[in-house]
């Protein structure tokens, strides 16, 4: 299976994500749930950008350094392209793993120096089993309404999305993955901007 | 600046550097050479030792990252379980050479005090990071089971 493209930001997006940016910053004050509430003064942003901007945080949430901990089944992956964990290592209830193959035998708080030798960043895990927060496999429309939906999101309001989209270690190890691994392709800045700018429109999605 | 920990119950401070993996830690300052170097890139689940009870690779774990922490390698494995696995891999004469038996052991005794009776489904699920150059694997299955059984009171 081929990682999913990547796409940068354009620069139109780029302009209109920044004219929202201090709105966005200011507070997301919008709810995103699905189905979304359709008043029209639900959001900050126009849905034309929500969904420009939802195009970069896909794109992002697409990358293996992303999908690797968000797969489908029970198995993390590895690699560049989505390979099954090596050593049977299985997601467990808590997505710590299981017995003496939990994520932590191996992945510590920080990259093991080397090339292809352990990554690591605080609380290395996958979602749990009961909330799996699948990102493999998904088409843009499907990962965007599991994401804006409470129940399927880990009941994380807009605020809570982005926050941990920006500002996880665990998230953030994306940019910076140790030797041997490609880092997130889209820069760190961009995407959390894009994050804002999509939460502020209201979690956009595409039909 | 030394590092305190704790190995084998007793309070240890070692002065080296703190990136050093915790297995030369053992085996070179403390003298516990029973951890071995298989891979040093966690691939091959020789070193493993437990820290606060839990397994690591002490191959790819700096010694800063266990400051503090219980350390409990193959000399200092008893209780219930490390005797159960005592008991049950010399009755079964698990190893062949041996050189993967110490983290087998280790990774085993792991499984022992989370699931009192496993499957071999949960042998599967924790074992699999533990490699055999000898393939001994039907006997460590076999073994686990047998030490499932003294520990949960089955012995003789
Ligand atoms: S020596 Fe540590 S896993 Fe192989
Ligand atoms: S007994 Fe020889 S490597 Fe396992």
């Amino acid at each position: 299976m081929n990682p999913a493209p990547n796409p940068r930001p354009r620069t139109p997006f780029l302009l209109a994500s920044a004219a929202v940016a201090s709105l966005a910053l200011a507070g997301i004050a919008v709810q995103c749930s699905s189905p979304r509430p359709t008043e029209p003064a639900r959001a900050a942003v126009a849905d034309a950008d929500g969904l420009r901007a939802w195009d970069v945080v896909y794109g992002v949430l697409q990358h293996p350094r992303c999908v690797n901990c968000h797969p489908a089944g029970n198995v993390p992956l590895q690699g560049e392209h989505l390979q099954l964990h090596a050593q049977n290592v299985q997601r467990g209830v808590d997505g710590k793993g299981r017995f003496d193959l939990k994520c932590a035998t191996c992945h510590t708080a920080a990259n093991t120096p080397g090339a292809h030798m352990p990554p690591g960043a605080p609380n290395w895990h996958l979602p749990t089993a009961a909330m799996p927060l699948v990102f493999e496999g998904k088409s843009k429309a499907e990962l965007c309404r599991q994401m804006r939906d409470r129940a399927q999101n880990g009941d994380k309001t807009p605020e809570q999305l982005v926050e941990h989209m920006t500002h996880d270690p665990l998230v953030l190890w994306g940019w910076s993955p140790g030797e041997g691994r490609a880092p997130v392709s889209t820069p760190q800045a961009a995407f959390a901007q894009a994050a804002r700018t999509w939460a502020a429109s209201g979690c956009a999605c595409p039909e | 600046m030394p590092i305190d920990l704790e190995v084998n119950g007793k309070r240890v401070s070692v002065d080296v550097d703190p990136t050093t993996p915790l297995l030369w830690v053992l085996r070179e300052d403390l003298a516990l050479p029973g951890t071995k170097f298989g891979c040093g890139a966690a691939q091959c689940g020789a070193c493993t030792v437990h820290v606060d009870g839990a397994s690591a690779r002490s191959c790819v774990l700096p010694i800063s990252a266990v400051a503090g922490k219980r350390i409990t390698t193959i000399e200092g494995l008893d209780g219930k379980f490390g005797a159960a696995l005592m008991q049950a891999w010399t009755e079964q004469d698990v190893p062949q050479c041996g050189y993967c038996q110490t983290g087998q052991i280790m990774s085993a005794a792991v499984l022992l005090k989370e699931a009192a009776k496993p499957t071999d489904g949960d042998i599967d699920a924790c074992m699999s990071g533990n490699v055999c150059r000898c393939a001994t694997y039907v006997r460590i299955r076999s073994a686990i089971h047998r030490a499932a059984e003294i520990a949960s009171g089955g012995g003789r």
